[in-house]
């Protein structure tokens, strides 16, 4: 499967839903959404060649969708790979929540990514999990492009 | 930093049982009590020595104006011009004329007088019925001169209590987050001020991420997150002291604390495997207990003021809703049905109501509801705002919020705000840097 040109042809696909509706609201000059996730590459980086580092969430949400569980098994394969590396996953949810809902939503994200690395064989002891809530936004902007970048987990190597 | 010290409090004469002037604090600030604050007169040596000890050209009319801000700030009291008073100080506070305070529409009189006495501030004042010609009160203080601005406050505190019959709010503090830095990266440090935004204080250095401090009620002890070693749990910090532990031994992040209403417990959300519950911990036996057990989020923990009931916040229906259970974790019931969500309930000292968040329709809201769920108000709306904290006399609530940023992801600001449950008198709490996460005090004197 090829991720980009499946990400290429949404993007032509939204471009065209922008200009068929002549949208009113401000063209959407980085990035793109699906549904309210994030599916672009602006904030993302990479663990090893064509390991990205981040997956994304709906708003409230901690469900893993397909792009991410994609990035995950890439992950977990890498991971397989270097055996002697561990790695944080830092979970985050977005500025449109209370800031204690926000914790335990981004514990709850960086969670789900977890669960699913380790079902693709990587021990719970070399994963830790920390949230951010909403306190390390990645994109400073107030509008729904940047919560989607914002709504995220992290993997970050330990050592 | 100390809280406790010594005031002397005397009752110079009884308080005679006329209530003639009285201000009704439940209908919100339409017509506030003109009331005259007159400077407090002081004789030249004591003027002199005050002035060398703390550098103030004149101690009297420096609390008089802490009064007279205090006053103006609570929306109830519309304190008149000094420029227009007839009367000299210290000749009001033996014997005010009242014709002349009639005449420019004061309805009450703040006299008073401040002396030294063996290098301590001593201070009297008079509350007087400026139609009905009486006193209405009088006390008096001794104490460091360094209190000078408590003293301030606690006349107010005596003021309003007089005119309104309930408990006054001055002589407190706001703990809060101080922020500064890009909004990716913002630096946050504990700080204490006072309510009037004076003598603030900071208590990290901002070394590490700290945020939702609550105070105990005593006052002594504060609660709060901090990312200390980069392992986000509960703390408790002793104020006067400085002296801090983590609160249990958790395997993972513990957030979201407050005090039981007795100081004894610590309640709190801890996050394992993706799923928050709530807890608390004996602050004497070291005891934890766990208070709920559900799939879902439980956070944002709030006892009821005689301890029997949590309110607390569980996205249990799908989405972020109010509890409300016994302290046992039984009982448990939702009250919030209304559209949007909701979160950080937080109980009224009073008892009678709970104060939330609510997200509707890209909007925040701070509102408040009764504790079954009916009656909801909402007192604000904004692009973003939250985690209300009540006042000790349960009749104001102070929160924060958060600007919007430009196209260019700019312009972010996080500040202080305070509204009557009234749903009037909205201001802005003036702090020093950016803050958030504000936290009121139980009154400091009495």
């Amino acid at each position: 499967m090829n991720l980009e040109k499946i990400l290429k042809n949404t993007f032509l696909v939204l471009l065209a839903c922008l200009v068929l509706s002549a949208c009113a609201t401000k063209k959407v000059s980085t990035g793109q959404l699906q549904g309210d996730v994030y599916t672009g590459t602006d904030t993302v980086e990479y663990l090893a060649s064509g390991v990205p580092d981040r997956v994304f969430f709906a708003t409230n949400e901690s469900v893993l969708t397909t792009a991410s569980r994609d990035t995950l098994r890439k992950q977990a394969t890498w991971l397989r790979k270097k055996s002697d590396i561990n790695v944080v996953l830092e979970g985050h949810a977005d500025e449109r929540g209370t800031r204690e809902y926000n914790l335990a939503l981004g514990e709850r994200r960086a969670n789900a990514a977890k669960d699913y690395l380790m079902t693709y064989g990587i021990s719970s002891n070399r994963i830790s999990v920390i949230s951010y809530g909403k306190e390390r936004p990645v994109d400073s902007g107030s509008n729904p492009l940047s919560w989607s970048k914002n709504r995220r987990s992290v993997t970050v190597k330990a050592n | 930093m100390k809280f406790r010290y010594i005031f002397l409090l005397i009752v110079l004469l009884p308080i005679k049982a006329f209530a003639l002037i009285e201000v009704d604090i439940t209908r919100g600030n339409l017509s506030p009590l003109p009331i005259a604050v007159s400077p407090l007169s002081i004789d030249e040596e004591s003027k002199e020595n005050f002035r060398m000890i703390l550098k103030k050209k004149n101690i009297g009319s420096e609390i008089s104006k802490i009064v007279e801000n205090n006053l103006k700030q609570s929306g109830l009291f519309n304190p008149l011009n000094k420029d227009a008073f007839l009367q000299k100080p210290e000749i009001a506070n033996l014997k005010p004329r009242f014709e002349d305070w009639a005449l420019i529409k004061a309805q009450a009189l703040v006299t008073g007088k401040v002396t030294s006495v063996d290098d301590k501030l001593r201070v009297e004042f008079r509350l007087w019925d400026v139609l009905a010609g009486k006193e209405m009160m009088a006390l008096a203080f001794t104490t460091v001169p360094t209190n000078w601005r408590r003293v301030g406050h606690i006349i107010t505190d005596k003021v309003y209590e007089r005119l309104t019959g309930e408990k006054g709010y001055f002589d407190t503090r706001i703990i809060y987050v101080a922020e500064e830095g890009p909004k990716t990266n913002r630096i946050k440090k504990l700080a204490i001020m006072d309510q009037d935004g004076f003598n603030t204080k900071y208590l990290t250095l901002g070394n590490e991420l700290v945020l939702t401090p609550r105070f105990s009620p005593t006052n002594q002890m504060v609660t709060y997150l901090s990312y200390f070693r980069n392992l986000p749990r509960v703390y408790l910090l002793d104020i006067e002291t400085g002296v801090q532990e983590v609160v249990g031994d958790f395997a993972g992040m513990t957030f979201a604390p407050r005090f039981s209403p007795d100081g004894k417990k610590i309640i709190m959300s801890f996050a394992m495997d993706g799923n928050s519950d709530i807890y608390t911990m004996d602050l004497e036996n070291r005891l934890v207990e766990r208070i709920t057990n559900h799939p879902s989020i439980d956070t944002s923990p709030s006892y009821s003021p005689n301890g029997k009931y949590i309110c607390f916040n569980s996205d249990r229906s799908g989405y972020q809703q109010i509890y409300v259970m016994k302290s046992d974790g039984t009982n448990v019931k939702r009250i919030s049905y209304g559209k949007g969500l909701y979160g950080t309930p937080v109980w009224s000292p009073r008892g009678d109501l709970i104060a939330f968040t609510k997200l509707h329709k890209g909007k925040f809201f701070i509102g408040v509801m009764r504790i079954d769920g009916k009656g909801e108000r909402l007192l604000t709306e904004n692009f973003y705002q939250e985690a209300p904290s009540w006042s000790p006399n349960g009749r104001v609530l102070i929160f924060y919020r958060e600007t919007k940023t430009d196209a260019k992801g700019e312009g972010f600001s996080a500040k202080l705000w305070s509204i009557d449950l009234t749903g009037y008198n909205e201001r802005l709490v003036e702090t020093e840097s950016d803050a958030s996460d504000p936290s009121w005090s139980a009154l400091l004197s009495n």
